[in-house]
């Protein structure tokens, strides 16, 4: 198993128009305006920090978003999700150091321009429940500088969404489907080119859910680049381009779902079941076959409890009939022989479980150190 | 919807935007109209000071007519500041001298207490307001810069005290000089004095109590919180613009007037300057973005 650093094993695509050398002295913005062209990126985040009083949000995040691509934000619970979505706004400033760029600008320096870019999904949807659906659309229309004329927008981002006909009601008065509903036409209301959504789908029946995913795949057909925070794996399946797996603030891999699943299953995997699990073992040393692991597995549609699975990791695909043949041939009555895609849910505890592991065995060994009085580096503390 | 747009262009450095800031403003206003839990409450302690408590006072006396208490009262007049005492018309019975004196320099302070008092409420609970909905996080994310922000919110609270205080300056005054006008000689409200208060007293210091209330509303954690310590802030400032108009009125100086809502004004500026620095995204957003 490979567990390099993700933005160390990944293509990092260029910056726009200011150049993407990690080590490059901090400007306020690029030398020529942002242009949307395939592979730029749209945010750069290198070694940032963020700390809210003593308490670290975001340590040495470093997150590369290209352009017209979805990336996905996994993590747990104040993993620094939505922070990281906070700075890249300028919502929030990072601590000294580090370097964040939107559209090649310092969000810092460059707010508004940044922001009027950015259309924004948070995780409550951010309405203001006395007005009506207009009136919270046409307050975002002129803050983003639409002016008061923005009705056919107003409509047309509204409609896309399914809520043009509860325009007029009060927000307050809206379940909470149409609230995320109206918060995510607002996002679009003034054409940005990077949508940043937090949970988008929290709160929304599955129909709504797969209709908010779908527009999110149209729009970045159209060009936009989405970040997208989410606790759903099932959802960042098959929805992402780009996965970044976030602990503790700090990235702990990133890639495309499958560069990320050949990092950690290099291999191709076979499960088999047989009717007696003891023949099993007989798999071991055939030809093609590299490792053999036991594992149990619940039955997916059969109800049953979780039965005796051999986990084989094979050298090709290709193998698996021979292998098949070899175990009839030897008198396994084969009840099950599944080639198996690692999910993203696999991946996600995979990662979470080896980094748990880590950091016991980092404290194991710190704390004979501590014991002794002398820290990592064996110096007397 | 349109495709997105292929160059960007260069962004200009973050310039303060008037209409944002009256957006922010407008928008709050339109909140604060649809809210009648909250307007309702307002408009009846306007019209508590302004009409219920004057009307009672001058209709009563007017019933009384010189009876011994008034006519005590009016003795005690002359205990009041010379140029008071001459505004009085000389000619009016006991009677109308203390209707006089109760319409033209007692009741000043209302005209303080109401605005004060409406906008302060507005203001505690705009910007930790704003946090405990939710709404906070669009506003740090929208274009709008913070002092956009604080100003249009600081206007929106500003305009329902004045305005509530506007129209019941209008209609005390028409209360004063139809009860007490017929006994004074005609109607004498308001004086020059009460105009000085109004349009260039009350304004500054209603500007002082807000971008002090403002900062607060930005920094404590709840509304609850912000409701009590708006209340520590405004009071002792509710008690000197209480004293200083009815010191101006009393001494009839317009001078006076003048000079203490020049000073006000400075006060304000620099409050306010201070002020507009003092509201952060972060604080919008609920987090200590130290």
């Amino acid at each position: 198993m490979t567990n390099a650093p993700a933005h160390e094993t990944s293509a990092i695509p260029r910056v726009g128009g200011g150049g993407g050398n990690r080590h490059a002295a901090p400007t306020a913005g690029p030398a020529q305006a942002w242009t949307a062209e395939a592979g730029t990126l749209v945010v750069e985040v290198r070694d940032v920090n963020k700390h809210f009083g003593s308490v670290p949000a975001l340590s040495n995040l470093t997150m590369l978003v290209p352009q017209g691509r979805i990336t996905v934000l996994l993590g747990p619970n104040g993993a620094g999700k939505t922070t990281a979505i906070r700075v890249i706004t300028g919502a929030l400033e990072p601590d000294k150091g580090g370097r964040v760029r939107t559209f090649g600008y310092d969000p810092a320096a460059f707010g508004e321009f940044v922001r009027r870019q950015c259309g924004v999904v948070s995780a409550k949807p951010a309405l203001y429940d006395r007005l009506s659906g207009w009136d919270n659309m046409q307050y975002s229309a002129e803050l983003y500088g639409l002016g008061r004329n923005a009705s056919a927008k107003i409509r047309d981002a509204a409609g896309r969404f399914g809520i043009l006909e509860a325009l007029d009601q009060r927000v307050g008065g809206y379940s909470t489907g149409m609230k995320t509903r109206l918060a995510l036409a607002r996002s679009v209301l003034h054409d940005p080119q990077l949508l940043l959504f937090d949970e988008p789908t929290s709160g929304l029946d599955p129909e709504s859910s797969r209709a908010v995913l779908d527009l999110i795949r149209e729009m970045t057909s159209e060009g936009r680049t989405v970040v997208m925070c989410t606790h759903l794996l099932i959802e960042a399946e098959g929805l992402a381009d780009q996965i970044i797996v976030l602990e503790a603030g700090t990235d702990l891999l990133h890639g495309s779902q499958r560069e990320l699943i050949d990092r950690y299953w290099p291999n191709q995997l076979v499960w088999i079941e047989a009717e007696d699990p003891a023949q099993l073992d007989l798999v071991q040393g055939l030809p093609g076959v590299l490792s053999v692991s036991r594992t149990q597995r619940l039955g997916s549609h059969d109800g049953a409890g979780p039965r005796p699975t051999c986990e084989v990791a094979v050298d090709d695909v290709a193998r698996v009939p021979d292998i098949i043949e070899a175990l009839v041939a030897k008198g396994v009555r084969l009840t099950k022989v599944d080639p198996h895609q690692p999910t993203l849910e696999e991946l996600y505890f995979a990662v979470r479980n080896e980094r748990r592991e880590q950091f016991a065995e980092d404290e194991a060994r710190r704390a004979p150190a501590v014991a002794s009085g002398h820290d990592d580096e064996g110096e007397v503390a | 919807m349109a495709a997105p747009t292929a160059h960007l262009g260069s962004p200009e450095p973050d310039r303060f935007n008037w209409s944002r800031m009256w957006v922010v403003a407008r928008t709050d206003l339109k909140s604060l109209i649809e809210s009648r839990d909250f307007w309702v409450p307002m408009a009846l302690l306007g019209s508590f000071f302004f009409v219920m408590v004057p009307a009672f006072l001058l209709v009563v006396i007017n019933g009384l007519g010189n009876v011994d208490a008034v006519q005590q009262v009016s003795q005690a007049l002359t205990l009041l500041p010379q140029q008071a005492q001459a505004a009085v018309p000389a000619a009016a019975d006991p009677s109308a001298k203390v209707q006089y004196v109760l319409a033209v320099y007692l009741f000043a302070p209302i005209a303080v207490v109401v605005p004060l008092t409406i906008s302060s409420a507005i203001g505690a609970s705009t910007i930790v307001g704003e946090r405990e909905r939710g709404t906070g996080e669009f506003l740090a994310h929208c274009p709008a810069d913070t002092r956009e922000i604080y100003l249009g919110k600081l206007l929106a609270s500003l305009i329902p005290g004045y305005f509530t205080t506007a129209v019941g300056f209008g209609i005390y005054s028409l209360i004063v000089n139809l009860v007490v006008g017929p006994n004074v000689g005609g109607w004498f409200f308001p004086t020059a004095s009460w105009w000085l208060l109004i349009v260039w007293v009350l304004p500054p210091f209603l500007a002082i109590s807000l971008s002090l209330v403002l900062r607060l509303s930005a920094k404590v954690k709840s509304t609850a919180a912000a409701q009590q310590a708006t209340g520590l802030v405004t009071l002792p400032l509710i008690i000197i613009a209480y004293g200083q108009s009815t010191g101006a009125l009393a001494t009839g100086g317009l001078t006076v007037s003048v000079i203490i809502g020049a000073v006000a004004w400075v006060i304000a500026l620099v409050s306010l300057a201070t002020g507009v620095r003092s509201v952060r995204r972060g604080q919008l957003l609920g987090v200590a973005d130290m």
